[in-house]
């Protein structure tokens, strides 16, 4: 069988409904494999766009995201995208086009060296330099993707290799000898964190985006309701714990809220499920959680220890975990510890000026939130518009929060909502946006129009790169070098010209009516340009580098 | 800063090299010595690293070490009965008056004469690291006209 109808024969063998990407010279036999393959193809209109949409797909279904790039150009526009995936261990495979492997070296026309390029940003990387290879590699790819810690992986395929001819054998069962992840928690150590649970008087479970990918939600919200022991979230985690139960405390980290961070804080024991320590959630690392021991679940072992000294690591699966640590753990002694929870939960609610007759960000959140019932997928893109989207809608289920952590890249959130859309057509799916971040990827809009994609972009637009005009405001004088967006497009005639609805709100009032609208509109995307108050900023604020004793929690005056 | 010595299996195929010494350069650190070679298996090979670092890490490069999917398996080697050995060949300037002088160092260090003639003369070396370093600064006195030296390779003794 041909190369190229090996490489789709083997994505059908793999359940793959949907990918996206942009052809090229070298992927002209591939594509013409997939012309009329059952695969449905989505032609995006940059090559960052169909990652970050294969990125999207993945993080609100759950499956591998796959998507196609041509050599040189086209495979190095997917860089963000594997760097956005591989920090937020989102399963991708991610195919490119290579020049023939007689000019690999030679500098080509449209040639790269793909797999160097893309070597630290992928979970694993494959030349494909004899056909004989192929099959084997595609099936590890989604292997490695999907399985262990998940991860982008690339697979740099010569035209060459497309074009010639082997015998197909896609049966053979995937052995990496390298490569033997670990699902299983150590029974002692299982054993040694019940107790420890059971001795803690101020305990806090902190979570993360691990829990949504190993599809732990149910368990991790047993686990929390059978111990009585308070959750925040990462993040990334954010949904894996109804924020409307009373033992949620919502996101913690640089923007959380007071509570979760004053709780973690003030912890004796941290027991962290599928999360890193990232440097935006630990603030200044050395006064992080001075007085709690920590119990560390996690698949990667790489992830233990890091960054926290960890006193019970179990490396594992954490659906697996969680599951072994409900049969035997028993409920700690702490109303007292719960009591003072509550009380900082009740004194220190998230803050916005609810009462100004201006039309704030928050406020917009807050009513797309009541009036999809907090049952729509969100996605972000990256600075304030992200954070008031993650602090003012109350997740409940998992996969409904998609937005670019680890990384935190702009432009990311209208492709996601365009694969989130396509992996699940019967939610809405809304991208909270900045008037910064959308003009990053606003191509894809054309994509979302042509396949009749009914995403509300609701657009913050404060006229300003607002995040960093807050540091700015904050830390450097109010020197706004860079920050205000001068000359911005009409985003209500934009829609219109790319053939979506676009709608203006300037008023508090009027801002359910347009969420309204957006929201009967079934065939096509709407833009929602909210002209909103424009050097709001986000709070509570934990400065770089700083401990949560140093929150900002409001202007000062 | 310490130094550290860490013998990686890896599948013996192109970029794994690539992916290995990556870890280390995508954190700054310079790799003091290295070398790499087929084993008793074909399809596998030993990575020998010597680099300077502090323990955490040095920790976490053998754990990302460990995830990289052609990595078989990471020994580390720093605190453990392991025989190091490295190879140098050094070339001095020598007019035959002095011959006899550096036989005797070279007999001395087990040192190997590879190559004479009217002006100079090549020795090889091979044993534990600081065997060579002592041998390189006696011969030093001679004028080196030319040092090169392998990367260094660790193995593991068995306990009795």
């Amino acid at each position: 069988m041909k190369g190229a109808r090996q490489v789709v024969e083997s994505l059908i063998k793999e359940n793959v409904e949907i990918m996206f990407g942009y052809p090229g010279g070298v992927l002209i036999p591939i594509f013409h494999e997939l012309h009329d393959s059952p695969i449905n193809f989505i032609l995006t209109r940059h090559e960052q766009g169909a990652i970050h949409a294969a990125d999207g797909y993945a993080r609100a279904t759950g499956k591998p995201g796959v998507c196609i790039a041509t050599s040189g150009p086209g495979a190095t526009n997917l860089i963000t995208g594997l760097a956005n995936a591989h920090m937020d261990s989102i399963p991708l495979v991610v195919i490119t086009g290579q020049v023939s492997t007689d000019m690999i070296g030679n500098d080509a026309f449209q040639e790269a060296d793909v797999t160097g390029i893309t070597r630290p940003v992928t979970k694993h990387n494959y030349l494909v330099q004899d056909i004989h290879d192929l099959a084997r590699i595609i099936k590890e790819a989604f292997y490695i993707a999907t399985t262990g810690r998940p991860g982008p992986v690339l697979i740099d395929i010569p035209v060459n290799i497309s074009n010639s001819d082997c015998e197909y054998d896609y049966d053979k069962p995937v052995d990496i000898r390298g490569y033997k992840p670990v699902y299983e928690g150590h029974p002692m150590q299982i054993k040694k964190a019940a107790q420890m649970i059971k001795k803690s008087k101020r305990p806090v479970i902190y979570s993360g985006g691990g829990v949504i990918l190993g599809d732990a939600s149910k368990e991790l919200t047993e686990f929390a309701r059978k111990t009585g022991i308070p959750v925040t979230t990462t993040l990334l985690g954010l949904g894996a714990f109804p924020e409307t139960d009373e033992l949620s405390l919502e996101m913690l980290g640089m923007h959380g809220t007071y509570y979760a961070n004053h709780t973690v804080n003030e912890s004796d024991l941290l027991i962290a499920v599928g999360a890193r320590f990232d440097d935006r959630v630990t603030g200044k690392i050395s006064d992080f959680i001075p007085n709690a021991k920590v119990i560390h679940i996690d698949i990667d072992p790489a992830s233990v220890s890091k960054n926290v000294v960890v006193d019970i690591p179990i490396v594992g699966d954490c659906k697996h975990i969680l599951q072994e640590l409900i049969n035997i753990v028993e409920k700690p002694d702490i109303a007292p510890w719960i009591q003072e929870v509550k009380q900082m939960k009740a004194t220190h609610p998230l803050y916005y000026d609810t009462e100004s007759k201006k039309l704030k960000p928050q406020y917009v959140v807050e009513r797309i939130y009541e009036i999809t019932k907090g049952d729509a997928v969100i996605t972000t893109e990256v600075g304030q518009n992200q954070m008031w989207a993650a602090q003012f809608y109350k997740f409940s289920k998992p996969r409904t929060f998609i937005s670019s952590g680890g990384l935190g890249t702009m432009g990311f959130g209208l492709p996601a909502a365009i694969g989130a859309q396509l992996g699940v057509p019967d939610k809405r799916v809304i991208n909270i946006a900045g008037d910064g971040s959308i003009q990053m990827n606003i191509q894809e809009l054309i994509v979302a129009v042509q396949h009749r994609l009914p995403i509300v972009i609701a657009i913050l637009n404060n006229g300003f790169l607002g995040m960093v005009r807050q540091w700015q405001q904050l830390f450097y004088d109010k020197r706004y070098s860079q920050t205000c967006i001068k000359c911005a497009p009409d985003f209500v005639k934009l829609a219109e010209a790319y053939g979506a609805l676009g709608i203006r709100v300037d008023k508090k009032d009027d801002v359910d009516e347009a969420i309204e609208k957006a929201l009967s509109i079934t065939d096509r995307p709407v833009i929602i340009d909210f002209t909103v108050e424009k050097e709001e900023n986000v709070y509570p604020f934990v400065p770089s580098g700083k401990t949560v004793k140093e929150t900002i929690l409001r202007e000062l005056a | 800063m310490e130094q550290y010595v860490l013998s990686v299996k890896v599948e013996n195929r192109s970029g794994v090299l690539a992916r290995v010494v990556g870890l280390f350069s995508a954190r700054g650190y310079n790799i003091d010595s290295l070398s790499v070679s087929k084993t008793e298996d074909s399809e596998v090979s030993v990575i020998t690293i010597v680099v300077h670092g502090n323990d955490r890490v040095i920790e976490q490069v053998k754990k990302q070490l460990n995830k990289l999917i052609d990595v078989i398996k990471v020994y580390d080697h720093t605190n453990i009965p392991a025989a190091q050995r490295e190879i140098a060949i050094v070339k001095i300037q020598l007019t035959p008056v002095k011959r006899v002088e550096v036989f005797q160092i070279a007999q001395t260090f087990g040192a190997e004469i590879i190559d004479i003639s009217q002006k100079s003369l090549s020795l090889q070396v091979v044993g534990h690291p600081t065997k060579i370093e002592n041998f390189i600064d006696i011969i030093r006195n001679y004028g080196i006209k030319e040092l090169i030296r392998s990367g260094r390779v660790s193995f593991a003794r068995d306990r009795a």
